[in-house]
């Protein structure tokens, strides 16, 4: 009877597409475990028979879950986070540490990953506060409330030397810029990522000067060529003297220290003129240019400094500096094969190659986008790709048709998350992201991740079926 | 909410731009660019199995008797097969292109079978000659799906010991069947240790994983050999064989058919086994193992047949030691009884020859003297004692020691082609005389002739059993094996019923048998210093000239030797068996010959049995 009345208001098409994505994903799990060499039709010991079990809790899981009242989310959203910081913390003491990572509880046989509970309890926290009738970008405290409850969870993560898992709740960016926050900051996040990556590949001097180039371009447009023209000559001034100055005295030439000047030197040009002007551009101009420099140099002290040779390797690999297709650059090399081997068709279900013998790495979990592209072809990526943007287009489409802003703010964290994984695992699979050890949604093999995002998502989806009341 | 639209949109458009980025990079990927494609072919993990060095086997001196020499196969993978030029195939193998053709037809044959399979490598060509090899090396990358893998065969440091060593040959339907370990191809052992001792010297095979490129090359290892699991070499075995002694004793039968079984009698280690004719162990190795096989097994001499352990033949007069034994034991006989000798035995019509010699004679001087009418006294008493009710009651309790001897079953030496002999009881004469029958009827078994047949290793046993007054080890021929224990059976004693002091006499009478005065039988085996028993026979052989037979042991009061030989054809045991047992006992013992003995050593090497020179 209860069954029937919330079968009716579930979105099944969201539903069917899970469904699609968790026997998709079971029987390419099942293709990772099958050895040609030693054909067995059903090992109980392997991956796919557990992942059956796992898939089965996932059903009960979403029964409890709609069987929940929709109040209940926005009223224990605190104790839940509360319960997740907690976890977070204490995993770092009582934690198993798997691939260089603290972040796993075991317990026997069961491992579960705080971070898979803290990812659902931030996402409700963030909507409740952000429903609130008197909340808003503008107020500070608010935004300080919402940065700091958001730190925290990423502060015990990075902790845990987790950082693909930390990286995850970047993407809240997404709903806040839906929810007001202005576009510049959504602008700065995109550019600084590609400043990010831009900087391990060129060196730093190239990458200031485009940054600069951009800025001139932006105070070109936006004001007159007289400030623009006069600012580019105290640039090189102040580059030309700094570098004359070195040569006189005979020091090594740094060539990123003379841009820094130039830009010190345009930069007081430009605040003393834009003060009396009253030129409004020049402001942004300056923050941007200054951040996007400032992204830079951590970048490059991040990777010089802080990673290990493994990683800072694995960077470079992934960036193309190094070619070493047995070292470091490995995994990524054997995952475009395989992918790459798949062609228009693929080579047929079970009749991979690659991705089997472990030629690629955790080809069942982080990797399992591999085994689809072999075995299905560009038919079966092309099609993977589709059910994810499909996927997240839909929770977006459901998310502005809530009438409550908590629901709606919670499908935009739901459709950010899954956009997350999807970009960064699907990315690295086929050499576009750095390899970061997250799983791809309802595909991986591995309970705590199926149930976190079930759980993630069949939350929303309760609450869509009270679309239409207000939810507190 | 105009501006909030606009939001939802561009957040659409991040979505959607990654969503084509990826199907672009995908068609890329996996459409447009072919290199990953061709990368993915190249890029093959090849199992090879790295076959483990068979344990090595040394002589009970530690002298090295077997080791292992490299030994290539050429392998194939079906699924990496390409057009290749069959021609330069052809001739870096030196085979003919209908060769090759049969060669293919097979390996498809099999694939059909599912014998073999697609992805997995299997035997093409079996054992190539370093020539071969050499060539096939240099031309290998042109041969998309062919490699080299390594083996380990045999190498026989003395071309001695043949039958004792056995061979190792290719395993069968049968082997694979039994035992998960082989594959098509692998080797086992066959016959003698190598057989009986294969799993310790086989090892752990291992295996090794490698990158292999478009043209099967190896590329390196993968995954650093993360998977590799490295072969745990076969574990060595010492034998209990003198491989000196060994030598000598097949010189000493070169041109004989025959066997010379030694065995230490304080520990049933056999010193020597020799099987005449013999071959040598190295024809068994590698490609020439069949056509070598076929030569051997169709010659008349069969120099295959394990002589020792599988020729059966009467024990002749050696016998008497047993009879004067089981009649001591049974009360029949004291060491002074005497019988009366005039050229034999006759009861009514029957006769039963002797030669001649001083008469009467008491136990002593019967067997030092060999009697035979001595012996038909024993024997009938022994069965018709009035304790056994009927003649077929006295046959089995004679019939029972011979068993507690050794005889008429397998003794259970390493060997398990060993055969039983035969020794009668009542119900083979119930069967062939329909029950009619007395103690005359079968007295030719007192002297060691009739229906008793016995193997040299059970006369070599109870040469050592005479030795050690009354009981007997298994005798065996491993002596260690490394980081083991030898099978615990070769530790028993085994007890022959009969009492310490009965034996007495009788190693008397073998004493005076090669030391005594005129008429002792066995003078011909006299070694100065060493106080040397023995006892001579001659075994009945209707196809021919009568077999020579001696057994003896040495040095009577602290016994190292036990010996029996036996000379096909060689008439009276005195006549070759006796020399040849002396000199054996020397050689061990003294570990040379005495310059005054050269003349017998020569004369036994040089005696010719086979081709008429007598
Ligand atoms: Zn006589």
């Amino acid at each position: 009877m209860v069954q029937n009345k919330y079968s009716k208001k579930v979105d099944w098409l969201t539903v069917s597409i899970y469904l699609i994505m968790v026997i998709f994903g079971w029987f390419n799990i099942y293709a990772a475990n099958y050895n040609p060499e030693n054909p067995i039709f059903f090992d109980p010991e392997k991956e796919y028979a557990k992942q059956l079990i796992w898939i089965g809790l996932s059903a009960l899981i979403i029964w409890v879950l709609l069987m929940t009242d929709s109040k209940f989310y926005v009223a224990f959203s605190y104790f839940l986070y509360g319960l997740s910081v907690f976890l977070l913390f204490s995993v770092i003491f009582f934690g198993k540490e798997i691939n260089g990572a603290k972040s796993w509880f075991e317990l026997g046989p069961v491992r579960f990953q705080p971070v898979e509970l803290a990812k659902i309890a931030t996402a409700l926290v963030m909507s409740r506060i952000m429903s609130r009738h008197d909340f808003s970008f503008k107020k500070p405290a608010k935004v300080a409330k919402i940065i700091g409850l958001w730190a925290l969870p990423v502060l015990c993560i990075f902790l845990q030397n987790d950082t693909g898992s930390a990286l995850v709740f970047f993407v809240f960016i997404l709903p806040f810029y839906r929810e007001g926050l202005t576009s510049s900051i959504l602008v700065f996040g995109i550019m600084a990522a590609i400043v990010a990556v831009l900087t391990l590949v060129y060196p730093n001097t190239l990458i200031i000067w485009l940054v600069v180039v951009g800025a001139f371009l932006f105070l070109f447009m936006k004001t007159d060529k007289k400030v623009t023209g006069i600012g580019a000559a105290v640039l090189l001034g102040g580059f030309t003297l700094a570098l004359t100055i070195y040569s006189i005295l005979g020091q090594t030439l740094r060539w990123e220290i003379f841009t820094v000047i130039g830009m010190v030197g345009v930069s007081i040009y430009l605040l003393v003129k834009g003060f009396v002007k009253n030129l409004k551009p020049v402001i942004p101009a300056l923050i941007f240019m200054w951040s996007l420099v400032a992204v830079t140099f951590t970048v490059d002290y991040f990777v010089d400094d802080m990673l290990s040779d493994y990683q800072r390797n694995r960077v470079y690999v992934l960036l193309g500096f190094k070619d070493d297709p047995l070292g470091a650059g490995y995994n990524v090399n054997q995952s475009k094969i395989a992918i790459g081997s798949g062609g228009l068709t693929g080579k047929g279900y079970l009749e991979g190659t690659q991705t089997k013998f472990d030629f690629v790495p955790e080809q069942s979990t982080d990797f399992i986008f591999c085994t689809v592209g072999e075995e299905w072809g560009y038919l079966g990526t092309f099609g993977v790709v589709f059910l994810y943007v499909f996927l997240i287009f839909r929770l977006i489409y459901l998310a502005e048709k809530q009438h409550s802003p908590f629901s709606r703010i919670y499908g935009y964290c739901v459709a950010a998350i899954f956009f997350y994984h999807f970009t960064i695992n699907i990315g690295m699979t086929i050499g576009l992201a750095p390899v970061i050890g997250i799983p791809l949604p309802f595909f991986s093999y591995g309970g705590s991740s199926l149930w976190g995002f079930t759980t993630l998502l069949f939350i929303f989806l309760k609450l869509d079926t009270d679309r239409n009341e207000l939810i507190r | 909410m105009e501006n909030l639209n606009r939001r939802t949109l561009v957040i659409g458009l991040i979505v959607l731009t990654i969503g084509i980025i990826f199907v672009i990079k995908l068609f890329i990927l996996q459409v447009y660019d072919p290199s990953y494609k061709y990368s993915a072919e190249s890029n093959t993990r090849r199992e090879i199995i790295s076959f483990p060095a068979r344990g090595l086997v040394y002589d009970r001196n530690g002298k090295l008797i077997v080791s292992n020499q490299a030994d290539y196969d050429l392998m194939v993978v079906p699924r990496e097969l390409k057009p290749m030029d069959s021609v330069t195939f052809c001739n870096s193998l030196e085979i003919s292109i209908e060769e090759l053709r049969s060669l293919f037809d097979d390996m498809n044959g099999r694939l059909r079978n599912k014998k073999i399979s697609r992805i997995k490598p299997s035997i093409f060509y079996k054992q190539l000659s370093a020539k071969q090899y050499g060539y096939l090396q240099e031309k290998l990358y042109k041969f998309d799906g062919f490699f080299v893998q390594r083996r380990t065969l045999r190498k026989y440091e003395y071309p001695y010991a043949a039958h004792i060593l056995g061979y190792i040959g290719e395993v069968g339907p049968q082997d694979i069947e039994r035992d998960d370990y082989y594959i098509r191809g692998d080797y086992n052992g066959i016959n003698g240790v190598e057989s009986t001792y294969e799993k310790f010297l086989r090892g752990e095979k291992g295996f090794k994983y490698v990158l292999v490129d478009v043209h099967g090359r190896q590329k390196g290892s993968f995954r650093d050999g993360e998977y590799d699991i490295p072969a745990v070499a076969g574990k060595d075995i010492k034998l209990t064989i003198d491989i000196d002694l060994q030598k000598y004793g097949e010189e000493l039968m070169q041109n004989k058919i025959g066997s010379i079984v030694a065995i230490d009698p304080q520990s049933g280690e056999i010193l020597t086994m020799i099987s005449s004719p013999t071959y040598d162990p190295s024809l068994m190795v590698g490609k020439k193992r069949a056509g070598n096989f076929s030569v051997l097994s169709t010659d008349s001499l069969k120099p295959l047949f394990n002589r020792p352990i599988m020729a059966w033949y009467p024990p002749g007069s050696t016998f008497k030691t047993i009879n004067a034994l089981i009649g001591l034991q049974e009360g029949v006989l004291t060491p002074d009884t005497k019988y009366e000798c005039y050229m034999g035995y006759s009861v009514g019509r029957f006769h039963l020859g002797c030669h001649s010699h001083s008469s009467p004679l008491n136990l002593r001087n019967s067997i030092s003297h060999s009697c035979n009418a001595y012996y038909c006294h024993v024997f009938r008493n022994i069965i018709d004692n009035k304790k056994y009710a009927t003649v077929q009651e006295g046959f089995d309790a004679w019939k029972n020691y011979l068993v507690k001897f050794g005889f008429g079953h397998r003794l259970g030496t390493d060997f398990s082609n060993e055969i039983r002999g035969f020794v009668p009881n009542s119900a083979t004469y119930d069967k062939i005389y329909n029950k009619s029958w007395s103690s005359l009827t079968v007295v030719s078994l007192a002297i060691g002739q009739g229906e008793l047949l016995t193997t040299p290793v059970q006369m070599a046993n109870m040469a050592s059993t005479l030795a050690n007054k009354g009981y007997y080890y298994t005798p065996h021929i491993i002596k260690d094996i490394e980081h083991d224990t030898i099978p615990s059976r070769f530790k028993e004693i085994h007890e022959t019923g009969i009492d310490t002091a009965y034996y007495r006499p009788v190693r008397d009478g073998m004493e005076m048998a090669v030391w005594g005065g005129p008429g002792s039988t066995a003078t011909a085996a006299r070694v100065p210093g060493i106080t040397i028993c023995g006892k001579t026979g001659t075994a009945q052989n209707p196809h021919g000239e009568d077999h020579s037979v001696f057994i003896a042991f040495a040095p009577k009061d602290d016994p190292k030797i036990a010996i029996a030989v036996y000379v096909e054809n060689g008439g009276f045991g005195a006549r070759w068996a006796a020399p040849i047992s002396s000199l054996m006992v020397e050689k061990y013992l003294k570990g040379e010959i005495d310059p005054s003995r050269s003349w017998l050593e020569t004369r036994m090497m040089e005696g010719n049995l086979i081709y008429g020179t007598k």
